[in-house]
């Protein structure tokens, strides 16, 4: 693959260009504020560069670092699905004009994370067409995730929002695309003849917390309109209190249904940003557990889809299987569900004697029940009318949405990072990367199905080539001295002191870091101001950009059909809201 | 004397009706699962096969409150959440019960920060708390089973 040509980004940029800040093996440049639109348009329709994903959207408070800078700063992360080319876009945003111009019309994937901007930093949008906050609730004042917002001031909500206001807006968009298509405009009369249920948050469809206000016509939705942050639990103020590995049980926590997967990707990023590379062995192990999760995800992912469209059966089949795993990882790390098990430069313990055969021993009983819940649905007719053609995205419209995972490759687009970035060995194992063809709900059903079978030929790759040797890096000076020694000597004691209290400093700076999880990417932008603790730490939440489609999904179905959507998707709380 | 013999010799036993009432209650429980986040995962855990939580009687889980009167609040609760955990305890039928599943529903957990409730027995009266992060499925059921002994020890005329 090509490097990406950075002096034709340049020559796009112009003199608005600003500064050059690439490091880490990042490609980044920070652009005046001015021209953010005109710029981030040319990078997009470059023949060359075609950058047609924005992969996130945020923002950092800069007040706290050494460097002289405006206070704020918004940060694009660009990705180009053509050539596999990254880009990082940042622009300063001084405190005395907090605004700049909104790109929602370019991507679609950037209308809530402008909205997550606007909530957490109080930076305004000129032209975004709904900004108000997204993951506090609206009765919030301040901007949390301002460095002077002290992290532990809650604020209580005592109603809950009644969405009249975005009513309005879809209905102001629908009138306004009949007079583009020369239909006739919906009347007063007819709108309210529509009726509005309100689903969720506290509803066996919304999976936890997940909230749709939906307008419908007869059985037809019109319009949904979906609100979230019923979860948000403040993951990224939170991670900013602890020390690096203090975020490891924060990560855990954010797709808590693949806990392992999380945790492997933060240690990478910090990794990447300390310049640590990890042995062999711990790569290995990595793999191995991040496709036991990938696994334990999309069964539960599926079991519970499938519940959903009315079939009870299987969840009990996906269940054991989901079981039998949790019973060997409980064995390895401790936990059954938050495993906490990565560390920084390598892991918290190497696997137990037996390990391998264990795994294998169980991998062989799991197959079965996966085969049966196939014979079960795959030509089941019942199965097929609740799900084929429920819910279908084009494969443009969710490169737009910022897919990615099982869901943007059930629509077509072989996008892997697995493959594609080639990190952990994952370019020398032979797998192979399925793709749907119409991107609806069975096709993300059966992706997910097809991916634990490659997963598992995965680990049997893995186990096979695994190396013996130490799992934690050499020059490592985040892992904790052994137990043994701390109460031994004196030595490992205050090393070990000094690891929980101040932690390890990691040099300044900031990068952004990908991981292929069972959802999809899963992206840390992680900023150091040289301390043992992490001075930022973004998440980019493949959820946040799945679920972000679904009022597009669903517009236009049955009610009943929302609940294969929603499934199909795999959207968990934790990590959408954070 | 087991149960066969008590219905061919004897169809007929004598108890206070409070405590036939508490056996039948305690027995039945229709649990709501109030799932926000990770111990709704295990929740789920708890319910499928492995653990089986009908061999205490509480296997019918109701989404509706109307229909429920054990309420299990699985996961972190945030501010934005508590108007509609309230309302959500308040639509269900006395007698009702509340069981706070893990730690975040108890205290907050380590999400001590500006959107979390610290405690959800700020806004809803709480029967048993499950310590843990997520609580094992044994964690869970051993506070069903308290639960029960408590139900076992009200009377028909006590406040539920």
């Amino acid at each position: 693959m090509p490097q990406l040509d950075a002096d034709r980004v340049r020559g796009l940029i112009g003199d608005d260009l600003i500064a050059d800040c690439s490091s880490h093996g990042d490609t980044a440049f920070t652009v005046r504020r001015e021209a953010i639109r005109r710029v981030l348009r040319a990078l997009r329709e470059d023949d060359v560069l075609r950058f047609d994903m924005l992969m996130d959207l945020a923002a950092a408070d800069r007040s706290g670092l050494q460097e002289r800078s405006e206070r704020f700063e918004v940060v694009y992360q660009l990705y180009s699905l053509w050539n596999g080319w990254r880009l990082r876009i940042k622009v300063p945003v001084p405190e005395a004009e907090l605004h700049l111009d909104s790109i929602h019309d370019l991507w679609k994937s950037a209308n809530w994370s402008e909205r997550e901007v606007w909530d957490m930093f109080g930076i305004r949008f000129h032209g975004h067409p709904n900004l108000k906050r997204i993951l506090c609730h609206h009765e919030f004042v301040g901007h949390p995730l301002r460095k002077d917002y002290a992290r532990s001031r809650g604020q209580w909500c005592a109603t809950t929002e009644t969405l009249e206001d975005e009513l309005a807006l879809v209905h102001e968009e629908e009138r306004r695309r009949a007079r583009e298509l020369g239909d006739f405009e919906p009347t007063e009369a007819q709108i309210n003849e529509r009726m509005l249920v309100n689903i969720g948050p506290s509803h066996p469809l919304s999976h936890g917390t997940l909230r749709v206000l939906v307008e419908l016509e007869g059985e037809t939705i019109k319009h949904a309109i979906p609100e979230i942050g019923y979860l948000h639990r403040g993951f990224e103020k939170s991670a900013e209190k602890g020390v690096w590995n203090n975020v490891m049980p924060y990560a855990d926590r954010l797709n808590y249904v693949s806990a392992l997967s999380n945790n492997v990707a933060y240690a990478k990023a910090v990794e990447k940003l300390a310049g640590i590379e990890v042995p062999d062995r711990c790569k290995y192990i990595r793999v191995v557990v991040n496709e036991l999760s990938r696994i334990m995800d999309h069964c539960v992912c599926n079991a519970a889809n499938i519940v959903d469209v009315g079939a009870l059966t299987n969840f009990w089949y996906l269940f054991t299987v989901r079981e039998k795993i949790y019973t060997v990882l409980e064995k390895l790390t401790g936990a059954r569900l938050t495993n906490s098990y990565a560390r920084v430069g390598g892991l918290a313990r190497d696997l137990y004697p037996g390990f391998a055969e264990e795994v294998r021993a169980v991998l062989r009983e799991c197959v079965p029940y996966l085969e049966d819940v196939l014979v079960l649905v795959k030509n089941n007719r019942i199965f097929q009318e609740r799900t084929v053609g429920v819910s279908a995205i084009s494969a443009q419209d969710a490169i737009d949405y910022g897919w990615t995972g099982p869901c943007l490759r059930a629509a077509g687009v072989p996008l892997d990072a697995r493959k594609r970035d080639g990190y952990y060995f994952y370019d020398e194992f032979d797998f192979d990367v399925p793709v749907g063809e119409n991107g609806d709900a069975y096709d993300r059903i059966m992706v997910r199905f097809e991916e634990c079978f490659q997963s598992l030929r995965i680990i049997e790759q893995a186990l096979d080539r695994m190396p013996e040797g130490p799992v934690n890096s050499e020059l490592n000076r985040f892992v904790l001295p052994p137990k043994e020694e701390v109460y031994r000597d004196i030595e490992p004691l205050m090393n070990h002191f000094m690891l929980v209290m101040f932690g390890t400093p990691v040099p300044p700076g900031e990068t952004y870091d990908s991981f292929e999880v069972p959802n999809g990417e899963l992206g840390f932008y992680i900023i150091s101001d040289g301390t043992g603790k992490p001075y930022r730490v973004r998440v980019r939440p493949p959820c946040w950009y799945l679920y972000q489609a679904y009022p597009q999904l669903v517009q236009g179905a049955m009610v009943a059909d929302m609940a294969a959507a929603l499934g199909s998707l795999n959207i968990v709380a934790g990590e959408l809201d954070r | 004397m087991n149960m066969a013999q008590l219905a061919t010799h004897d169809p007929f036993i004598t108890t206070r009706f409070d405590a036939a009432l508490a056996w039948a209650r305690k027995n039945s429980l229709f649990p709501l699962p109030f799932g926000t986040a990770c111990c709704a995962i295990e929740f789920m855990g708890v319910v499928s096969s492995q653990f089986d939580i009908s061999r205490f009687g509480a296997e019918i889980v109701r989404f509706s409150p109307r229909q429920s009167d054990l309420m299990i609040v699985s996961g972190t609760v945030v501010y934005k959440m508590v108007p509609i955990l309230r309302r959500i305890y308040a639509q269900m039928a006395a007698p009702k019960w509340v069981i706070s599943m893990g730690v975040c529903a108890s205290s907050g957990g380590f999400y001590d920060d500006y959107c979390t409730l610290q405690g959800i027995d700020q806004v809803v009266p709480v029967d048993v708390y499950v310590p843990g992060c997520p609580p094992s499925p044994d964690l869970l059921l051993d506070g069903l089973l308290k639960l029960q002994k408590k139900i076992d020890e009200q009377r028909l005329l006590q406040k539920a």
